[in-house]
């Protein structure tokens, strides 16, 4: 019987069309990568069913760390250059050019003001450590208190951007009068819409937001 | 596309003696190269944040000294006063607790599911629309709760809270000052629960 014989093939692929998908996904990612931003703190927030998505663009970030530590921060260069500088003529702190710049570059605030100069003119690297062992902007239930820095700060950003939202991060564990006093600080500037920074959990079942989210299943 | 054309080896003929270079494949071999993408996508998709931060809205009451208009009142059979103390421990009483004649009934609770604070929740709002049907109180009342967190409370109990207010579909809610009273219900329910 003859037998058929079947063409040996080689195993050798082809891997440039593999290498082109490799590099195109690659492209894509690299693209697509918005690292996170620097913070100054871990900070674990709860979780909450909101979904609202927290927006790109004019955020004033209170974070408040578990052991309620308040930093501040906003989110453009350009008008943290104006911050401080406004805050720099209201309060008299001396600043010079390159601390200004230092602080536009930064991430976050987390000293008083008495201290803001000599953590400013501190190189880059010098600058992570003190925030380590920053104490936190001092805040107070009134709003007008003297030592309420948050407040001057919430106020001169408002004033350099009108729309900034106001977002609250705080760490599950903070305790609740450190969260009041940031509260009655915004409240004191007639703040009282603002959003709380919570990670997604899942709608449970058999509540009224799930029969919301799922209108056409029987109960 | 990895291979070139090796075929046409130039068009000048060597003379004799003269030794031909030996061909090499210029086939090079992707497999590496395939490697590294991977792994740099590997890397890019862990490093990417592609879910953004979500947050919830929330809205305090508005308050200005120049408006002295009394608050709206609400009605003490739609309200239930929620109390949150320390270790994530609830405290509830149905009403408002501004009688002190009548001392409220304080129960403590916890977030735990089932047979926690949402039970709570859901039971009140059953027996606001009860009330509603059988025309003790008009359409446009609805179950209100107060939240009174205390000095001893976190931001993940206020966040919890606000967070079955919007599971429970509360529409009417506040965050508000805990007063002294409040403070000593706290008390008396602990001492009763012996000391815990």
């Amino acid at each position: 019987m003859p037998q058929v014989k079947l063409p040996r093939k080689s195993t050798n692929i082809d891997m440039t069309a593999m290498c082109d998908v490799a590099f195109l996904l690659l492209t894509f990612f690299m693209l697509a990568t918005k690292f996170k931003p620097e913070e100054p703190v871990v900070v674990k927030t709860p979780s909450s069913i909101s979904d609202v998505i927290l927006p790109d663009v004019d955020v004033m970030l209170i974070t408040i760390d578990p052991k309620g530590r308040v930093f501040f921060s906003i989110d453009n260069k350009i008008m943290r250059k104006q911050l401080i500088e406004s805050i720099d003529k209201d309060k008299n702190l001396g600043l010079t050019a390159t601390e200004k710049t230092s602080f536009a570059l930064g991430a976050s605030t987390g000293v008083p003001f008495s201290q803001i100069k000599s953590y400013l003119s501190a190189p880059t690297d010098q600058q992570k450590m003190l925030e380590a062992r920053a104490p936190g902007v001092p805040t107070d239930t009134a709003v007008l208190a003297p030592d309420n820095e948050l407040s001057a700060w919430v106020s001169a950003a408002r004033q350099t951007n009108p729309k900034l939202r106001i977002c609250i991060k705080a760490d599950g564990d903070a305790s609740y009068p450190v969260i009041n006093k940031v509260i009655k600080t915004l409240e004191g500037w007639k703040v009282f819409k603002f959003n709380l920074i919570t990670s997604l959990k899942g709608v449970p079942s058999g509540t009224a937001a799930y029969a919301m989210q799922h209108p056409n299943e029987k109960k | 596309m990895a291979e070139m054309d090796t075929s046409s080896s130039g068009g000048h003929k060597k003379g004799p003696g003269v030794k031909k270079g030996k061909k090499l494949s210029t086939r090079i071999d992707l497999t590496p190269m395939v490697d590294l993408g991977f792994l740099l996508i590997t890397f890019f998709i862990y490093t990417t944040t592609m879910s953004k931060p979500k947050t919830m809205e929330i809205n305090m009451p508005f308050k200005d000294e120049k408006l002295k208009v009394d608050t709206t009142k609400i009605k003490a059979s739609t309200a239930l006063t929620i109390l949150l103390s320390k270790n994530h421990r609830i405290y509830y009483y149905e009403g408002l607790g501004d009688d002190p004649t009548v001392p409220p009934d304080v129960k403590v609770t916890t977030f735990k599911n089932p047979g926690g604070i949402r039970t709570e929740i859901m039971a009140k709002q059953k027996k606001v629309n009860e009330l509603r049907r059988t025309g003790q109180l008009t359409d446009k009342d609805q179950t209100a709760i107060l939240i009174k967190p205390d000095s001893t409370s976190s931001y993940s109990d206020l966040v919890n809270i606000l967070d079955e207010m919007s599971i429970n579909d509360v529409r009417v809610y506040a965050i508000v000052d805990i007063s002294p009273v409040d403070q000593d219900f706290i008390l008396k329910t602990e001492q009763a629960n012996g000391g815990k």
